[in-house]
């Protein structure tokens, strides 16, 4: 993994654009869950009294997935990385945020 | 009609449809932008369609959670007693629209535009390199397809919500 090559050929760029939406994805879904478990995180989250803690929930996700991204990008960029892992990885993360924002599932958790 | 209504048709029925209309367009072209399926001359011209219009999807995405989340989600979950939100719970036949539609459908909703913005972004970048790099191809695909699902499950419910406690 991460093997300098052909910048016009790497899959590194790819490969930081999936991952890191994937990691958004998931801090959304994992948010959703321990706000369910923890109140205080619920109040913490909740930046504006009108939209309540989705607002940190979505917030949190989207910023990080915003610092991330171009991190990502300079790491990767013009490397040849093991995509085939990292794109499994990035599913996997998808998959865990939809269950996590699956009210049967974050309910589940709740106080 | 009044400006809640307003913003909820721009919400759910401009920018939300425009994006899950969109969808089999960029979907088509993603799919079959294959070697064997297209000429050189035609990769070019697909390539430069599917790149304005997965931006305008992305763009359509971005505009429907922002809108909804920061200006008809305070609506709808308003503290007073004629809030939609007020009205579903208040009533155990219709508690389970909010409890399970409005719960899903308010955070799931988030995951399209930051999919379809890496989706487009993977377009852009590699172009018509995309026709060589058939996993990358099959990858934004696959994240276009999700960011679709997220919507589609938004939008649907979102519809159901403002049939059974419209935002007034």
């Amino acid at each position: 993994m991460n093997t300098r090559t052909d910048l016009a050929k790497s899959d590194g760029v790819a490969a930081a654009a999936v991952l890191v939406s994937a990691i958004g994805v998931f801090i959304i879904g994992s948010l959703t869950t321990l706000a369910e478990i923890s109140e205080s995180l619920k109040t913490a989250l909740a930046w504006s009294g009108a939209v309540g803690p989705l607002i940190g929930k979505t917030g949190v996700g989207v910023i990080v997935w915003l610092i991330l991204w171009p991190i990502f990008h300079a790491l990767w960029r013009g490397k040849e990385v093991n995509f085939s892992a990292i794109y499994t990885l990035s599913l996997i993360l998808i998959a865990l945020g939809w269950l996590l924002t699956f009210p049967p599932v974050f309910e589940a958790f709740s106080g | 009609m009044t400006e809640r209504e307003f913003w909820t048709v721009l919400h759910g029925m401009v920018f939300g449809t425009i994006f899950l209309l969109a969808f089999a367009g960029g979907f088509a072209g993603l799919w079959s932008l294959k070697p064997e399926l297209i000429t050189e001359p035609g990769i070019k011209e697909r390539i430069k369609r599917l790149i304005i219009g997965m931006w305008t999807m992305t763009i359509m995405a971005w505009l429907t959670v922002v809108s909804g989340t920061y200006i008809v989600y305070p609506w709808y979950r308003a503290k007073d007693t004629g809030s939609p939100r007020s009205l579903l719970l208040a009533n155990p036949d219709t508690q389970a629209w909010h409890t399970f539609g409005m719960e899903w459908k308010e955070h799931v909703g988030w995951f399209a535009p930051m999919l379809a913005t890496a989706a487009a972004f993977i377009v852009t970048y590699y172009g018509a390199r995309l026709v060589e790099k058939d996993r990358l191809r099959k990858a934004a695909l696959v994240l276009f397809t999700i960011a679709f699902l997220a919507s589609a499950v938004a939008g649907l419910f979102g519809a159901f919500l403002n049939k059974v406690a419209p935002i007034q």
